[in-house]
């Protein structure tokens, strides 16, 4: 997931080799894998790596708010899975930072822009982690939403986006297990322990909705990257698809979700539910989440001072290498 | 600096004759050994766990977590199996999360802050080494779970070992920078080894039954391994410092009632709640 489709105007396709286009496209129809040394449009170029690179800045970014967990951890079992799975999270990290980097653009480069602003991640890390069950809440509704979308990309048409989602899916599956069952297990605990689960529901549920991207309608880009298929199913779709399947788990646990508009619509065979307010998802996406600047910071201070770290690891490759030469 | 006496030198029991052989002894010496080694594993484990998100690149991030979950869940074996052997109720979270800083039996060296990454490598060497070394040993337990975990874990802490001592070569014979970290991260950490290898009555009765291992025998083993690590990264072993002792007997740094309040708020702010 993660990749939420923030640009509001539609790019228009620049002028390709038409041959090579048509050529392309049929193979992209024909649900051929695309493989880095194949031609491809620029367009196709830029927007999988931005698409990419926002997915494994997600991964990375999204570290931080289960990281202020690990050692708050209340138990050794829970802090043992906790660290599995962020560890998992830094693992998607690396294989999609690896599969943008099949697209010419290098991994320094991208770290550079995310540090810079200009690329973006995943608007749900802009939230605080306060209290434990956020660390339910987040396996079971980002992991669970993460899930929804992923899992069509295995199918996506980049061939090193595609192999990268089936890794990263196997891991999934488990992440939005160990965070459902943190909220059952808090829900059917003490009264302090049912308020956290409903605290943290009623906090990340209209954050999670958000996560699928802008309505339809307001989602310009959705058609070509449907016809290229590096999307497989619309924003709203999946948006749908998310709360036909999450509701039910909510009732199962005796939470409520917040939303006095969400009722079941027998005739559509889906929930109906209350509008998502958009006014607040595009301040965070642009950057005024309510811990967007601490996220960035950490980010950033673990890069610059750490960077002595990573120069020392190359100068003494070097040295190794000029000693072996010799 | 050697001459000087070491902080906290044990007094009370004094090695041979401070135990008897009863049944309640033997109980309690395997109770304190499960929880040296329980505890070295969580705090080490929660250390790490702090790096999460922070490191110098996701390839750091991504072992440093690793590290940490082999450590807790080696903690979570040695320190389940203590509770066990003091048959008195307590589970290995129990222990974990409802004791004091008295009452904590893991080394110094383990405690210390992260500081830097150097200073984080050069604690994992150190004690990586040690652990290591000892877990070989321990393999071979009377107590069968004090082998079953070893034998497992000895993996682990190998793997540890390997990276600790690639990162304080490269580190080492990195940059100026890096090697003055480096240096200064292992002056930091130095004092604290001593206690690695002091064998107290505790020690010297579980090593006598078969159930820990004597770690003097493997001194001169662990100082050429650490002395060829420092050669390759062209440091200097620090000057001898005098040994800080006590964390054996629950005498620690001010640093672990910090690590404590973190890691056990939760459990102690809810003490009916289960998680
Ligand atoms: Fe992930
Ligand atoms: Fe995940």
């Amino acid at each position: 997931m993660y990749t939420t489709e923030m640009q509001k105007t539609a790019q228009v396709v620049s002028a390709e080799d038409p041959e090579k286009l048509a050529a392309f496209e049929a193979r992209v129809a024909a649900d051929e894998f695309i493989e880095p040394k194949d031609w491809m449009p620029e367009a196709y170029r830029r927007t999988l790596t931005r698409q990419i690179s926002q997915h494994a800045h997600s991964e990375i970014v999204g570290m931080l708010p289960e990281g202020n967990w690990i050692t708050r951890a209340p138990s050794l079992r829970r802090k043992a899975i906790l660290l599995a799975k962020v560890q998992d999270e830094a693992g998607h990290g690396l294989y999609l930072y690896s599969a943008a980097e099949t697209l010419g653009t290098s991994r320094e480069e991208m770290i550079e822009a995310l540090h810079s602003g200009k690329a973006k991640y995943s608007t749900i890390f802009n939230y605080p982690t306060l209290i434990w069950a956020d660390i339910g809440a987040i396996g079971w509704l980002v992991d669970g939403a993460a899930i929804m979308n992923q899992v069509p990309l295995q199918r996506t048409s980049y061939g090193p986006y595609a192999r990268a989602m089936v890794r990263v899916c196997k891991e999934e599956s488990f992440h939005q297990r160990q965070g459902y069952e943190i909220m059952m297990h808090l829900a059917a605990g003490t009264p302090e322990q049912k308020r956290m689960a409903q605290d943290a529901l009623d906090r990340w549920w209209w954050p999670s909705l958000m996560m699928f991207g802008p309505t339809d309608d307001n989602s310009p880009n959705t058609a070509q990257s449907m016809r290229w298929r590096i999307k497989r199913d619309t924003n709203d779709e999946l948006r749908q698809k998310f709360v036909d399947i999450t509701k039910p788990q909510a009732d199962a646990i005796g939470l409520t979700v917040p939303d006095p508009d969400l009722r079941w619509n027998e005739e559509k065979g889906g929930h109906d539910f209350g509008a998502v307010d958009w006014e607040e998802f595009y301040a965070v996406v642009r950057g005024e989440g309510p811990v967007a600047r601490e996220r960035m910071k950490a980010r950033r201070e673990a890069w610059e001072s750490n960077a002595w770290v990573r120069e020392a690891a190359v100068a003494h490759a070097e040295k190794r290498a000029a000693r072996e030469a010799a | 600096m050697a001459s000087l006496p070491p902080i906290d030198v044990p007094t009370g029991a004094t090695g041979k004759g401070a135990f008897d052989s009863s049944a309640e002894e033997a109980r309690s010496v395997l109770f304190e050994t499960l929880l040296r080694l329980g505890d070295d594993s969580l705090i080490l484990g929660q250390r790490l766990g702090e790096w999460c998100g922070h490191a110098p690149s996701v390839e750091v991030d991504l072992s440093l977590a690793n590290m940490g979950l082999d450590l807790i869940g080696q903690a979570t074996h040695f320190l389940n199996a203590a509770g066990a052997a003091e048959g008195r109720g307590r589970d290995g979270d129990a222990l974990a999360f409802h004791r004091d800083v008295l009452d904590f039996r893991n080394c110094w060296l383990v405690e210390q802050p992260n500081g830097d990454f150097a200073q984080t490598m050069a604690r994992q060497l150190l004690f990586s080494t040690w652990q290591q070394l000892l877990f070989e040993r321990l393999t071979a337990s009377t107590d069968e779970t004090i082998a079953a975990v070893a034998a497992k874990a000895v993996k682990e802490v190998t793997y540890h070992a390997e990276l600790a001592s690639e990162w304080v070569i490269r580190l080492g014979d990195g940059t100026e920078e890096s090697r003055r970290r480096m240096q200064d991260g292992l002056d930091w950490m130095w004092r604290f080894v001593p206690e690695l290898f002091e064998m107290d009555a505790v020690a010297t009765e579980a090593a006598a039954r078969g159930i820990g291992a004597d770690v003097v025998a493997f001194r001169a083993d662990y100082d050429a391994r650490i002395a060829a690590v420092l050669a390759e990264a062209t440091l200097a072993a620090p000057k001898d410092q005098r040994p800080i002792l006590g964390g054996r007997r629950g005498h620690h740094g001010e640093h672990l009632g910090h690590l404590l309040a973190v890691m056990q708020f939760l459990p102690r702010t809810y003490p009916d709640a289960t998680w």
